[in-house]
């Protein structure tokens, strides 16, 4: 494997700014939590290319913490999904605007 | 032999993650997603983490993106529903503020030394992995193991309060 670590930090940036517009540009919740997924995974590709770069085992352990950590935001958030749908019959987040002042 | 394989997974990594944000139904997005997550499981494989693209196969394409797609049959949306697509109004500025930070970005990381640095093979065994895992981070292990446990209890409990709430309105 020989790569110059810059060439996957542009790999992993073009990841996250896709994701990042994801959620900027989509209204509905699920591309919402696609989006962050997208993110998530890109620092993921970051940390295994830093452990590879410094030949240690601490970035793929991050990777892992990370996945348990995704794991249980998206038990909870797609559990809030169906509970807001009970609400509104819909996905489009601005309908979900009921704490607006 | 890598590194060729390595630009080749980039481009579908990229591609799939671009075609899954400009779908407009949700399934084909998920599909395009977990395409993305399997080339990006191979970059792992070939970044010299074999366990972490096992566990991105098994965690991510197998468990949560199933999830995902469970999610929207129970919901069972309708076709045209489905998808409130962008309004112009948030797409114009999500689409320049992507190009804007892409490109900041894509300077810092041209003008830093430290990004022409070459990353030479590597492989981390299993053995090696969970050494360090159970080793310098058992804590950590506990803590994630501790949230799990909780979103479990959140997750159950937004189940529970929809179903009394649907009895309530039956009676």
């Amino acid at each position: 494997m020989i790569v110059p670590m810059g060439h996957i930090l542009i790999v992993s940036t073009t990841l996250f700014f896709m994701g990042l517009g994801c959620i900027l540009a989509r209204r509905n919740l699920i591309m919402i939590l696609i989006g962050i997924e997208i993110m998530i995974n890109a620092a993921g590709l970051v940390l295994v290319g830093a452990s590879a770069l410094w030949r240690q085992a601490d970035g793929q352990v991050f990777v892992l913490l990370l996945m348990g950590v995704t794991a249980a935001e998206v038990a909870i958030a797609l559990a809030m999904v169906v509970y807001l749908y009970g609400f509104k019959r819909n996905l489009d987040i601005d309908n979900f605007d009921g704490m607006r002042g | 032999m890598a590194t060729v394989l390595f630009y080749l997974l980039s481009a579908v990594t990229l591609v799939a993650t671009l075609l899954c944000i400009t779908r407009k139904n949700p399934v084909h997005a998920v599909v395009f997603l977990v395409n993305a997550l399997f080339a990006l499981a191979l970059l792992f494989f070939l970044l010299g983490a074999p366990l972490v693209a096992a566990w991105q196969v098994i965690i991510y394409a197998g468990a949560i993106m199933v999830l995902f797609l469970f999610v929207i049959m129970i919901l069972e949306l309708a076709p045209g529903q489905a998808m409130a697509s962008a309004s112009r109004r948030q797409l114009v500025p999500a689409v320049l503020l992507f190009l804007l930070l892409l490109v900041s970005a894509g300077l810092i990381i041209m003008r830093d030394p430290a990004g022409a640095v070459w990353v030479e093979g590597f492989y981390l065994s299993p053995r090696d992995f969970g050494q360090a895992l159970f080793s310098r981070y058992g804590l950590a292990v506990e803590i994630v193991s501790f949230q799990l446990l909780f979103a479990a209890a959140g997750a159950w409990y937004l189940g529970r309060r929809r179903r009394v709430r649907q009895e309530e309105e039956r009676r």
